[in-house]
């Protein structure tokens, strides 16, 4: 049995949701990010633009995104294929395995994010 | 002479499953599946499958044939063999219990776990309830499913989780019972799809639209009760 | 189901043993839709009317306290499935959608055509299976699904106290004991070649009532549909000629003008399937052999046609490869439904005929809908009856098993030597060798069928019938089982099967053997007028010493007058 613990919020809709508007403040930040370096960029206007509070924030966003996005595809993904009625108590094993370490990597992604987006 | 590969398992004789080969003499006719069912039959009687109205409406003979899932008395061979071949296997994702035939066990406990009878608190009239040429016409595409399984078992989400995603069959009746005028137990029955398994494992790929047999649309109804879910929690 | 929905919803412990999953049952198939007084297209309408229509429709020997009880409990019973689920089409006014049917008139056959048969497009068998399952669902009725009952079990006062059932998936037998067995075990229309019925039609219930010795009445009567898809025997719904389709010979003509010059193409269903096989035989009929009539249906235009008869276009394009919006679809009469079966009063209550003649209820035994003779149907059946009579028989089965129950049912339990005896067909097919082939038996059955006793039917024509039959009992008696095997042996269930059709196609060749007279379905060559002076009656068939013995109808409703048999014509 696949249980719904390890869900985002235990409710299929906020998971839903939350992939959409994941997905939505993805496809802006790239779709901006592709418009400023179609524009042509140099190290200078890159940093310029990027020292700049709202991109900082934008850009945390997008990260914070990319984190949740994942963490909802993945878990369902793993809920698909790592499953118990697949492969016995394997499964389980298996997909907590796997939803520990892409929790360890999206959290360090965070962490890594912040640190390169102030400079810390 | 037409090329029929037959899935066979016996589970007092076989091991396992294994493709019988036979040659079927269709008489150059057009013959439904069903029909060419009925022949190898009469050359081994053997061989297990359901079937019973052969018009397509008691839902019996899904089985999946060339690939495709499908009811085998509504399916003519000029519109599944290629190359003077025809596969036929069971349903694919359920427990099979011998040849063609498949155990529903728990495509029927989905069916079930949606409540699939109008819930009315209160006092029935002397007549009927009424309901207008409109409302009634929400249930058209809806109330027509023959439960067959070709659509569920047809769905990778359901072949995954069975136990846990409803599959489209269930939910297009899910949404049946929401969208009936008649039936006064809305809230409680979305407030039970609302877990992360029974509608949302969905994906919209559209697999049971393309091999539904009576031509309806589950995943239109399954979007309508994510809309429903989304516009009571906002 | 409906019965045993009454009693699950008071809470009586009810186990349904169905042989294939309730929803697949052959009520599945009915179309057009279950005709009823309900007052929503008229709002005169009058079940009494409907009663008149069903006493004429059966030529006389429907039973009148029976059907005057079906007609006056059915708005009932459907307001009961509307308020279940049912997902009737609705009028403007929001009221049940009711269309016009054979047979069906105002004011007693004076007031023209009236529109009586309550619709769910052309699903409403569709819809009642379902919502009927949904119901029991809801009440929590254990079901036996893909179980196969084989014979009745009696105890030694000759009550009925259970059957033996095979497991289709692990080929497990038991005996299932019960204070009251109700039969809905449908009919038999596989006893013919030709036929819109489904294939698990074998006869069942009748097969089982007849080896355990009794009776069967009015078996001879079969109704020819008159439009089943040439070829295919798919059905075609009188719906069709309801919403105003006809039907036409190869010259174009509306031929039914000619043989029911006021009903038309909607009288009563043997009158039409007759004119169609005259118009057939006397070389008018269509196609290159020129071996069937065309039913006329593009003039309602693509619309109509697709709101009320969805289903219906579905099947042409499938079937006959004709698309009833451009073309007309090639039909031909086609054996529909059994209006004989096991007799029974209106509780639902088998009955057998003691020395003296007199009614004997048969203790522990029910029968309901197809299998059942009521009779409501008598000689010929009209449209839509068909479903109002399981649903309101069903229930009063229920209803008086319910009432027995709370009295208390007393009866022996069966000895062991008793369940032997109800086992011993089995253990015989079980250690069976050598035999014939059982699908090469049962296409020569329904071939013998189907040339002797179609819808025309004579003296010398029947006896090389019965003939024919008499060869047939030990070879099908000694039919092969070559798979022995437990699991989902579908080549055992069939084979059990054919013993039952056998069953029924001897009781019915040797009853229309007897009734020397045409009535209703019962058309003969030799015998070509109703014969009201010695054939009034119900025929009943007694299987031990096959003899053919005659039961009185019910003249006596209770609330209305007696109609009295008068010249049927439409």
């Amino acid at each position: 049995m696949v249980t719904a613990v390890t869900s985002m919020g235990r409710s299929g809709l906020y998971d839903w949701m939350m992939q959409r508007v994941t997905a939505v403040i993805l496809l802006a930040y790239f779709l901006f990010l592709a418009c400023v370096l179609t524009g042509g960029v140099d190290f200078a206007s890159w940093k310029a633009l990027y020292s700049q509070t709202w991109m900082r924030v934008f850009s945390l966003l997008a990260l914070l995104s990319l984190g949740v996005h994942a963490w909802v595809g993945l878990w369902a993904v793993f809920t698909d294929y790592l499953t118990e009625r697949l492969m016995g108590t394997t499964g389980n094993v298996l997909r907590m395995l796997a939803q520990v370490v892409s929790a360890i990597i999206m959290f360090t992604y965070v962490v890594w994010g912040v640190q390169i987006l102030w400079g810390l | 002479m037409l090329q029929v590969s037959i899935y066979r398992y016996n589970p007092e004789t076989d091991a396992e499953p294994y493709m019988q080969d036979v040659q079927v003499d269709t008489g150059g006719k057009d013959l439904m599946v069903l029909d060419v069912m009925e022949l190898i039959k009469a050359q081994d009687t053997t061989v297990a499958y359901r079937r019973s109205c052969r018009e397509g409406v008691c839902g019996s003979d899904g089985v999946n044939m060339n690939g495709k899932n499908g009811l085998a008395c509504i399916t003519p061979l000029s519109e599944t063999v290629r190359d003077n071949k025809l596969v036929l296997r069971p349903l694919p994702g359920l427990p099979v219990i011998r040849d063609l035939v498949v155990d529903m066990g728990m495509f029927y406990a989905q069916y079930e776990k949606v409540q699939p009878y109008l819930q009315n608190t209160s006092p029935a009239p002397a007549i009927e309830r009424l309901q207008s040429p409109e409302d009634r016409a929400k249930l058209d595409g809806l109330y027509e499913c023959i439960l067959c399984a070709c659509c569920s078992t047809a769905c990778p989400s359901f072949w995954w989780n069975p136990d846990r995603f409803i599959g489209p069959a269930g939910l297009l009746q899910a949404y049946r019972f929401l969208a009936d005028t008649r039936d006064t137990a809305t809230e409680e029955r979305l407030s039970r799809l609302d877990d992360p398994f029974s509608v949302f494992r969905c994906h919209g790929i559209q697999n049971c639209v393309n091999v539904c047999p009576k031509g309806l649309n589950p995943t239109r109804a399954i979007g309508h009760i994510r809309n429903m879910l989304l516009s009571r929690a906002t | 189901m409906r019965a045993a929905l009454q009693l699950a919803q008071s809470g009586y412990k009810t186990a349904v043993i169905t042989k294939v999953f309730p929803t697949r049952s052959h009520t599945v198939s009915a179309q057009g839709g279950i005709t009823c007084a309900i007052a929503s297209a008229d709002p005169n309408d009058d079940w009494r009317w409907h009663m008149y229509d069903t006493v004429k429709g059966s030529d006389y020997i429907g039973d009148q306290d029976a059907i005057e009880y079906m007609c006056s409990v059915g708005p009932e019973a459907v307001f009961e499935l509307e308020h279940m689920g049912l997902p009737f089409s609705r009028t403007e006014e929001g009221r049940i959608y009711q269309r016009p049917f054979g047979g069906q008139s105002k004011n007693y056959g004076e007031g023209g055509q009236a529109a009586r048969t309550c619709a769910a497009a052309d699903r409403t068998g569709h819809a009642l299976l379902h919502t009927l399952y949904q119901g029991n669902m809801k009440n929590e009725t254990v079901f036996f699904n893909e179980w196969y009952a084989t014979d009745l079990v009696k105890n030694q006062d000759g009550a009925v106290v259970g059957v033996i059932a095979i497991c289709m998936e692990t080929g497990e037998t038991v005996y299932i004991k019960s204070k009251a067995t109700v039969f809905a075990t449908g009919g038999a229309g596989r006893i013919y070649a030709s036929t819109t019925n489904a294939h698990i039609n074998t006869g069942d219930g009748i097969g089982m009532a007849l080896r355990a010795g009794f009776p069967v009445q009015d078996i001879e009567m079969w109704q020819f549909h008159p439009t089943g898809i040439a070829g295919a025997g798919v059905l075609v719904t009188e719906g069709c000629r309801g919403e105003g389709g006809y039907l036409i010979n190869k010259d174009g003509e509306r031929f039914m003008e000619r043989y029911a010059p006021n009903a038309k193409d909607l009288a009563g269903r043997d009158v039409v399937a007759r004119s169609m096989v005259l118009e057939i035989i006397e070389g008018r009929g269509c196609g290159p052999e020129g071996d069937h009539v065309f039913l006329k249906l593009d003039h309602l235009g693509e619309e109509v046609l697709e709101s009320r008869l969805p289903g219906i276009c579905e099947l042409s394009r499938t079937f006959a490869h004709a698309d009833p919006v451009k073309e007309p679809i090639p039909v031909v009469p086609t054996c529909h439904y059994m209006m004989g079966g096991i007799p029974t009063n209106v509780h639902g209550q088998a009955l057998t005929i003691d020395a003296s003649g007199r009614d004997q209820v048969i203790p522990g035994l029910y029968a309901c809908g197809e299998v059942a003779c009521v009779s409501v149907h008598g000689a010929n059946r009209l449209g839509g009856n068909s479903l109002l009579d399981l649903v309101v028989f069903g229930r009063a089965s229920g209803l008086h098993i319910e009432r027995a129950l709370r009295e208390g049912i007393d009866m022996r339990d069966a000895s062991d030597s008793d369940i032997e005896q109800a086992m011993s067909r089995l253990d015989k097919l079980n250690s069976s060798k050598g035999g014939e082939n059982v699908a090469a038996l049962r296409k020569e059955l329904q071939n013998t069928m189907q040339n002797h006793f179609g819808v025309f039917r004579n003296e010398t024509f029947m006896r090389e019938g019965i003939a024919k039959l008499a060869d047939l009992r030990g070879r099908i008696e000694g039919a092969r089982l070559d798979d022995k095997s437990m699991a989902y042996n579908t080549a055992r269930i069939e084979a059990l099967e054919l013993h039952n059709l056998f069953e029924v196609a001897e009781a019915t060749a040797i009853t229309a053997e007897e009734r020397r007279e045409s009535r209703g379905a019962h058309a003969r060559d030799d015998y070509q007028e109703r014969d009201d002076e010695n054939w009034l009656c119900h025929s009943m068939y007694f299987p031990t010493d096959k003899r053919v013995g005659k039961r009185a109808v019910n003249f006596e409703p209770k609330t209305v007058d007696t109609f009295q048999p008068k010249a049927r014509t439409y």
